[in-house]
């Protein structure tokens, strides 16, 4: 690795130490700040998290190579990890951290966007189905029955098979469409007692109308489980892409995502691990930080002790 | 009693409540609940009226219906001279500024993530007042804190951080935002401690003198009533059982049940020599009512007998302004 | 005076508070006796302490966060309640000292019925087996006049009303015949002709059982009907304790004074009259005021008040103790008048 890249990582490493630090002092503030932090856990996934974040926004320092650079073809190959290639090269000859740099981007932003469609639609569904009640609610839940009994794998195969070409960001909306319906239901539970309270009653009485009601009043209240279901969300979609990527269906080669970086390198295991395992590794560490500061997440916000 | 026409009149409102579908949500209903049954009353501009009753009784209900905050199954009301349950959705907003409402629960009637201004502004903003930029919406929100006696500098707090009086206090500042002449008050004391309780009291009534408001005070704190009510309506399982100006309600009240009631309030004087009517037995449920008349089961009265316990007895007046409805409110306990 | 059965000395329970607010005093040094037979009422507003000192007495405040200091002395028929083993201290409560609690519905636990919920205390206390303590089930659910005994010994709390299910908690806690019975708010949720029942159950079985009772309330006038002495709570602290008559009839701490003057009262002459109010609210109990604690909402206060904290001083009513005052008029009684409205 050069030394500008090497300097770069060491940054990465230090700009995230210093956001946790940061972040932690910060928090111990506030009540739900230290319930976060009390989970050892927790502030580990915060590193990792904004460690990966940082490389995938950095990555043209970070990475010595290209994503797509290919070096000498058949001197290269498949070398194991050295100082010049840390995490050695693929089958292609090219070099595996750049591409796992360059790979963070894209498995990070889809699963950032899918979980932000999924979100959003189920927030709103959920929170309209809470509120409105009568033969609205009835109906759009059991939609989600439908929606949670369908396999979400199985529904995006057959989108892919549908479609001559499916381009990336229609696969990322698909995967987002498919994964809203749990946290419609979660949202629905909070709003039914919600819509309950005194001050929605009061804002009624002032002459709000529905829409305003359930923007302003409903949904910055529900917000706890809506996050919580975010952070684990993104998890989910990450593996989802992984998955699908593996089955040569995600993201089009030569744009490394980590899950096709695993299928890449499938058929080398017993040669060349290192191609396989570093991606992999990069997916369990985001996945288990992921979790770790959802559930954390979810202990901060408890209701017990929430003022809402 | 009456000084001139009267701002509210409620004609027999009626509010039933479902026990309950079986398939899934989309079966028939299976029972009802009366929770306001043919209830009528009206309040002269500038007065109170006292709506008490113990848990059940439907006083709540009849507050919130008569704002159409919940649809009634049957009346009519006039607010103002406007016909609440007439009007359509447009209409109905526009009045809502005449017609208002504070709750019992300072904390579940203020928006957690809403700071007191913004609480304040939101009925503003509604109703497009204060419109006339250059910090009018502002100063009238500084006004309102000062009206209620909240200091100013609260406006940017967050209800968490307020106690419960000041919380009480915002809500009754959100009320007057939008000038309204007619007040329905939810136990607005009744979770508050004593000595805030009698602040707020205090600053009701003054209110209620400065800006010329009529009230609706439902509570069940008989005391409480008696402090700021002129007129009292008693109620039970979902109907009026009595009606009169409160000095005479106090003094001899012609309903049993207003009479037990009276009696089982605790006195703070240990000398109060007092002819304790405790009743029997508990408040029958909503969803199965008595027959005949709805306190017959639980009635003290000596000369209770078959016609209590067949024969609905209608509200009528017994002396007078004061109505009542039992088959033997004119003969004394 | 019959025996004395609970003697406590300066009783401190705080909390730490995980904010930076530091710990909060909730109860700063509370004595008082207890006689067989007795109905002692501790009154006072939220964020008074009355409701901690009723858990301190049973040692059920949480640990972390609370403690309760050492210096606090808390005897039972002789013996320290504080330096008992926890074993020890099972044994008393629910059989010696017994405790009702404000919410029948979340006291009560939903999945049993209410007959095993009474049986557990003789199951437990008195050995008693199943059959055995099922028949004491049902005669404690005549003795607090439930209808129906034994049908209703197998129902579930929610199918009961609120006023049976305070029945039911009475019966619970009075299974073992407790010498003491802790009311914390028992009647404070219940309808008015509800109250006006448990309030008098309460009565007849305080004479049927010969058991002393301490009854937690914020309501005077429940105070002035069923209690034989007062305990006026404010900020941690007793400031004035007296029998009930003598109290009413001379309140002389300026905190129970505006409270008296603050409730409506269906007594009082027509046309009403703006309430007295006591200016201010309730200090939290991180930052008590120095000096007498209530003084900076006190009508009467001068400079001394503001720097020194009174003892409970004695009223003088010839019975030394009887009517204690925690405030310098007492020594100064030329200061009682108004230096702001009331």
């Amino acid at each position: 690795m050069n030394p500008r890249a090497a300097f770069a990582l060491l940054g990465a490493v230090l700009l995230a130490l210093f956001v946790v630090g940061d972040v932690r002092r910060r928090a111990g503030l506030g009540a739900a700040g230290r319930r976060f932090f009390r989970h050892p856990p927790a502030a580990w996934g915060l590193f990792i998290l904004t460690f990966f974040l940082t490389v995938a926004l950095a990555a043209p320092w970070v990475a010595p190579y290209g994503p797509s650079i290919t070096l000498e073809i058949v001197a290269l190959k498949n070398q194991p990890p050295s100082l010049l290639h840390p995490l050695g090269t693929d089958l292609y000859s090219r070099d595996v951290w750049s591409r796992l740099v360059y790979g963070s981007r894209v498995s990070l932003s889809i699963g950032a966007l899918a979980m932000l469609v999924a979100v959003t639609v189920g927030a709103v569904v959920g929170a309209v189905a809470g509120y409105v009640r009568r033969w609205v609610d009835t109906a759009l839940m059991r939609l989600v029955d439908v929606g949670l009994a369908v396999p979400r794998i199985f529904l995006l195969l057959m989108a892919i098979a549908l479609w001559e070409h499916l381009p990336l960001a229609l696969l990322v909306l698909l995967i987002g469409l498919t994964g809203w319906f749990g946290t419609s239901r979660l949202v629905r539970a909070e709003v039914l007692t919600l819509r309950e309270r005194d001050f929605v009653a009061a804002a009624r009485a002032a002459g709000a109308g529905a829409p305003r009601i359930i923007f302003r009043h409903i949904l910055p209240n529900v917000a706890a489980p809506i996050i919580v279901s975010a952070a684990l969300g993104i998890g989910n979609v990450m593996l989802l892409e992984a998955g699908l990527s593996f089955l040569g269906l995600g993201v089009p080669p030569p744009m490394p995502s980590w899950g096709n970086m695993i299928a890449d390198g499938a058929a080398q295991l017993a040669t060349a691990p290192w191609t396989t395992l570093f991606p992999g590794v990069a997916i369990a560490l985001v996945v288990m930080a992921l979790n770790a500061v959802g559930d954390a997440l979810r202990d901060a916000f408890d209701p017990r002790r929430a003022t809402a | 009693m009456t000084t001139g026409f009267p701002l509210v009149l409620v004609h027999n409102l009626v509010k039933r409540f479902p026990a309950g579908r079986g398939l899934w949500g989309f079966g028939r209903l299976r029972g009802v609940v009366a929770a306001v049954d043919d209830v009528s009353f009206h309040i002269p501009p500038g007065q109170t009226l006292g709506l008490v009753g113990e848990s059940g009784c439907g006083k709540t209900t009849v507050g919130r219906t008569i704002l159409r905050l919940v649809e009634p199954d049957g009346g009519r009301v006039v607010v103002d001279g406007a016909d609440i349950f007439a009007l359509k959705a447009p209409e109905l907003r526009a009045v809502r500024r005449r017609m208002q409402i504070v709750f019992q629960d300072p904390y579940g009637s203020l928006n957690p993530r809403m700071s007191v201004r913004q609480t304040l502004a939101e009925p503003l903003a509604i109703h497009r007042l204060a419109n006339g930029g250059r910090g009018e919406r502002e100063r009238r929100i500084d006004a309102l804190l000062e009206e209620v006696g909240l200091d100013r500098r609260l406006a940017g707090s967050y209800p968490h951080e307020l106690s419960g009086g000041q919380r009480q206090r915002v809500g009754i500042a959100r009320a007057l935002s939008v000038e309204p002449k007619f007040l329905v008050l939810d136990e607005p004391v009744s979770a508050l401690d004593v000595s805030v309780q009698a602040q707020v009291l205090n600053l009701l009534s003054d209110l209620q003198e400065r800006r010329h408001l009529t009230y609706l005070f439902i509570a069940h704190d008989l005391a409480v009533v008696r402090q700021i009510a002129d007129e009292v309506a008693v109620m039970y399982l979902g109907k009026l059982v009595e009606r009169a100006p409160a000095a005479i309600l106090y003094r001899s009240p012609r309903h049993p049940y207003t009479a037990s009631l009276l009696s089982a309030v605790p006195v703070p004087d240990p000398n109060a020599q007092r002819q304790r009517i405790v009743l029997t037995g508990d408040v029958p449920s909503p969803a199965h009512p008595p027959r005949g008349c709805a306190f017959h089961p639980r009635c003290p009265h000596p000369k209770k007998d078959e016609r209590c316990r067949t024969v609905p007895p209608p509200l009528r007046e017994v002396a007078a302004g004061q109505l009542a409805a039992c088959h033997y409110a004119a003969e004394p306990m | 005076m019959s025996e004395l059965l609970l003697r406590v000395r300066d009783l401190k329970t705080y909390f730490v508070t995980e904010q930076g607010g530091g710990t909060a005093r909730a109860v700063d040094g509370v004595s008082f006796d207890l006689h067989a037979g007795e109905t002692l009422g501790i009154v006072g507003e939220s964020g008074c302490g009355k409701t901690v000192t009723s858990l301190s007495l049973l040692r059920l405040v949480p640990e972390p966060p609370g403690h309760i200091l050492p210096g606090s002395f808390i005897e039972l028929e002789g013996r320290n309640l504080l330096v008992l083993a926890p074993k020890q201290l099972r044994a008393i409560r629910g059989n010696e000292m017994a405790m009702i609690f404000q919410e029948p519905m979340t006291s009560l636990n939903p999945v049993f019925t209410v007959g095993d919920q009474i049986a557990e205390a003789a199951i437990v206390h008195q050995r008693l087996g199943r059959r055995a303590a099922r028949a004491r089930a049902i005669e404690m659910l005549v003795l607090v006049g439930i209808p129906d005994p034994e049908t209703r010994v197998d129902a579930y709390p929610h199918q009961l009303s609120g006023g049976m299910r305070q029945r039911v908690m009475i019966a619970m806690a009075l299974v073992c015949h407790p010498k003491v019975l802790i009311a914390d708010e028992p009647t404070t949720a219940l309808d008015v002709t509800i109250q006006a029942q448990i309030l008098e159950l309460l009565d007849r079985l305080q004479a049927e059982l010969g058991m002393a009772v301490i009854l937690i309330t914020h309501d005077l006038g429940i105070v002035a009907g069923t209690v034989d002495r007062v305990l006026v709570m404010y900020a941690g602290e007793v400031v004035e304790t007296a029998t009930t008559p003598e109290l009413f009839a001379r309140p002389l701490h300026p905190y129970t004074e505006g409270l008296l003057a603050s409730v409506p009262r269906l007594d009082t002459p027509l046309p009403r009259r703006r309430l007295h109010s006591i200016p201010g609210q309730v200090p939290a109990a991180t930052a008590w005021p120095s000096g007498c604690r209530f003084h900076p909402r006190c009508p009467y206060a001068w400079a001394r008040c503001a720097a020194e904290q009174p003892p409970l001083l004695d009223a003088g009513t010839g019975d030394p103790a009887s009517h204690l005052v925690r405030c310098w008029l007492l020594a100064e009684p030329a200061r009682r008048t108004r230096t702001s409205p009331p």
